[in-house]
């Protein structure tokens, strides 16, 4: 009550005045940041100079230079004469046109393209869904379970009137979704148990956990596919095959098990050792520990890196291509194969990279806020 | 804080719970391929045990394809012209073309085949492993594939060589000339061995830049970043006729090695690998004899010539020797036309001459088929 006091006694000549016109503003900020000294300014107009001469001559070549459409003869080939002519001048959507549902869905039958189209939704949604923390309770696991349910339904088919889709006709987005997205769910909860287990006191787990860790970890991720898809085929009897995909989703899965148990170990490392003995003196099993003072402040404090992680590996996905599974990225690149559009790699490309700039970015921002929101008692 | 924390962890446990019950369902449950085959059947790891050859049961992957329903073909990840998904996914070209005629001589019925995509690496683990019935996924037939890795080639449908190509302002008129040459090559494949091989016996130096891509070392040569580009005349025909200038670059004459390419099924089960074999033989025989999938109902009916009956099943039982329906040709050759007719479908749009694919009957010619009889 004194302060409210204090204000009203104060007189109208003593409040705070806004500072003068010439320090506010994008002006001042560009005069204090962009032209602050002579040389300061040679490099702003130098910089400035070609940030607009390449951002206008890609503009050019982008927009005002492209060719979006191409006429299609009668047996319905795409003739890109046209856009051969144009090339170096301006860009050829019209590949990414004529290829768009073959990028996207890859060999998948065309009539059936709705199906994996609904997959890719479902996924969003489920990201979406995963994201909201009403939703972080039972709930979400029988979300993730009917989903994947229906993806599955979706994707393969052979009931409820849909045409049965063997595996290898898969392609595209839906592969990079559903790589990514089991890999990591199930890396994961492998992860915090392998980090567990590498501070753990018993010997015995300890050992295996550090083995498995530093094993795959000292290996690329490309060996590991290749084992995956080349050796391991041949230690089967013959007439078993483990589908070529589940293969690789194992190898994936192993792979960034062992890179984000480090990751969490790190966040294990750095609590206070005074929180486990404030939690052992509490009397709680160590499960209880774990569960309940360990790991949530653990897991808070590498949240930025477990993204870091998450993002290297939705685009690790992409070297499925060298054990001939049909990713987005080798979508992409078959889409060039045919004669009639070799050549417009760059049109290709710039797609793809927005496609996975798309989910990454999403990724990133997602987890700047949650990071924001759990560490907001730390602000002073 | 601390209950939406646990929420996470709550969460991130009962998905990954719910995952784990849900993938057995993501194994695909396939149908055993042979169900007769005893343990001799499996394959030795390739290289380690080159002597040790398996001999099943003949019969088995015939009977294995048709208790499935569908033949399970291993082609390219993508080449123009051999294989390759077109915009709306559907698999086209030279080597699907095979795949396809064998899977009409065993269902009568050019859809039922799987196209399974093997890149330069896995293609022969796929097929030694079962997981493919057969590869068209020109391969070249070597010794060492035939003999060491286990596998029957059916014939040579494409016979194909390594050449160069270079701008044609180098002015360069032979490969000898290349000394000190960069040249782009690709991995993985007998293209980078043989040009190791002919370097060495032509006494001169080559500098290799191996890029993985088939796309990607095309850019290099176009950038300049190589003085040639070396794979095979085919590849080298079909790229050079989508440049913007084709003319600006030349093939160099010289073949630096023989290509022949052709289908493989697993050593060991000789009725499919006759099948395979004579698929071939039926279209090159098809064409020499001038049936194409215009007049084969009218030649089928009327032709005089003893064998042409024979081969399109009129007289003589050939296609039950082979183990399927005496129309098998007639079928093969209805739905996709002989082998000149496959040839100028898929590979004459790329730029491709007949060249030693010819029919022997012409010269220079190499596609002979032996007697239907």
């Amino acid at each position: 009550m004194s302060d409210v006091a204090l204000n009203e006694n104060m007189p109208n000549d003593a409040l705070p005045r806004t500072a003068p016109k010439r320090f506010l503003g994008p002006a001042a900020w560009a005069r204090e940041n962009l032209f602050s000294t002579w040389w300061s300014t040679a490099i702003t107009l130098a910089l400035a100079y070609l940030l607009i001469r390449y951002a206008v001559s890609f503009v050019d070549w982008a927009f005002v230079n492209a060719i979006w459409t191409v006429p299609y003869n009668a047996a319905g080939q795409p003739d890109a004469s046209a856009c051969r002519d144009n090339k170096g001048i301006g860009a050829c959507w019209a590949i990414i046109a004529d290829k768009h549902r073959f990028i996207l869905f890859g060999t998948y039958p065309y009539d059936e393209h709705w199906r994996p189209l609904l997959v890719c939704m479902l996924f969003v949604g489920l990201y979406i869904v995963s994201a909201m923390r009403r939703f972080w309770n039972w709930r979400l696991a029988v979300i993730w379970a009917v989903t994947l349910t229906a993806i599955g339904i979706l994707m393969w088919g052979g009931v409820f009137g849909l045409t049965y889709v063997p595996q290898e006709r898969w392609g595209g987005l839906p592969i990079t979704l559903i790589l990514a997205t089991f890999g990591l769910a199930f890396a994961f909860p492998l992860a915090i148990l392998v980090a567990l287990g590498r501070r753990s006191q018993l010997p015995a787990i300890k050992a295996l956990c550090v083995l498995y860790v530093e094993l795959i970890r000292g290996v690329p991720l490309i060996s590991l596919l290749f084992m995956a898809s080349v050796m391991f085929p041949l230690f089967l009897p013959e007439g078993i095959n483990i589908d070529k995909l589940l293969r690789a989703q194992i190898a994936i899965i192993l792979f960034a098990g062992a890179y984000l148990a480090e990751v969490v170990r790190g966040g294990l490392q750095a609590l206070p050792k005074g929180q486990y003995e404030a939690a052992d003196a509490l009397g709680l099993s160590y499960w209880k520990k774990t569960g309940l003072i360990i790991l949530p402040q653990a897991l808070r404090l590498v949240i930025p890196p477990l993204v870091n992680t998450f993002i290297g590996f939705f685009k690790d996905t992409s070297l499925v291509l060298i054990i001939g599974i049909f990713d987005l990225l080798t979508a992409g690149k078959t889409a060039l194969i045919e004669p009639q559009w070799q050549g417009f790699g760059v049109e290709v490309y710039i797609t793809l990279g927005l496609i996975y700039f798309i989910f990454c970015f999403a990724m990133s921002q997602y987890s700047a806020g949650l990071e924001a929101e759990f560490n907001r008692h730390r602000r002073r | 804080m601390t209950t939406p924390k646990r929420h996470i962890l709550a969460g991130a446990f009962g998905a990954a719970a719910i995952l784990a019950t849900a993938l057995p369902a993501v194994a695909q449950q396939r149908p055993a391929q042979q169900p007769a085959a005893p343990a001799a059947q499996a394959q030795p790891a390739p290289a380690a045990q080159p002597q040790q050859q398996a001999t099943a049961p003949s019969g088995s992957t015939i009977d294995a394809i048709r208790a499935r329903g569908t033949l399970v073909c291993g082609v390219t990840t993508g080449l123009a012209g051999f294989a390759a998904p077109n915009s709306q996914g559907v698999w086209a070209g030279f080597d699907v073309d095979y795949c396809k005629a064998v899977a009409i001589a065993l269902f009568n019925d050019a859809n039922r085949v799987r196209y399974v995509p093997t890149t330069a690496q896995n293609r022969f683990t796929a097929l030694q492993s079962g997981e493919v019935d057969m590869l068209a996924r020109n391969t070249t037939w070597t010794l060492s594939r035939d003999t060491s890795l286990g596998f029957d080639f059916g014939g040579i449908n494409f016979f194909d060589g390594q050449g160069f190509m270079v701008k044609r302002a180098l002015n360069v008129q032979n490969a000898r000339q290349l000394d000190g040459a960069t040249v782009c090559v690709q991995p993985g494949t007998t293209t980078e061995q043989n040009l190791a091989d002919w370097a060495r016996g032509a006494r001169i130096q080559i500098r290799p830049v191996v890029i993985e891509r088939l796309e990607d070392n095309v850019a290099a040569y176009i950038a300049g970043r190589c003085d040639a580009y070396t794979t095979d005349v085919s590849g080298l025909a079909s790229t050079r006729a989508v440049q913007q200038n084709p003319n600006d670059h030349v093939i160099l004459p010289d073949v630096i090695s023989k290509e022949p390419l052709g289908p493989l099924v697993r050593h060991g089960d000789q009725r499919f690998a006759d099948l395979v074999r004579w698929v071939h033989f039926g279209l090159v025989a098809a064409e020499e004899f001038g049936v194409t999938s215009q007049n084969v109902q009218e030649m089928a009916q009327n032709d005089p010539r003893p064998e042409v009956q024979r081969m399109l099943g009129r007289t003589g039982g050939l296609g039950q020797m082979l183990g399927v329906d005496n129309l098998w040709m007639i079928n093969i050759i209805r739905t996709l036309g002989n082998y000149g007719e496959m040839f100028e479908r898929n590979l004459t749009p790329i730029g491709l001459q007949r060249g030693p694919n010819a029919l022997w009957t012409t010269p220079g010619g190499l596609q002979y088929a032996p007697p239907f009889r």
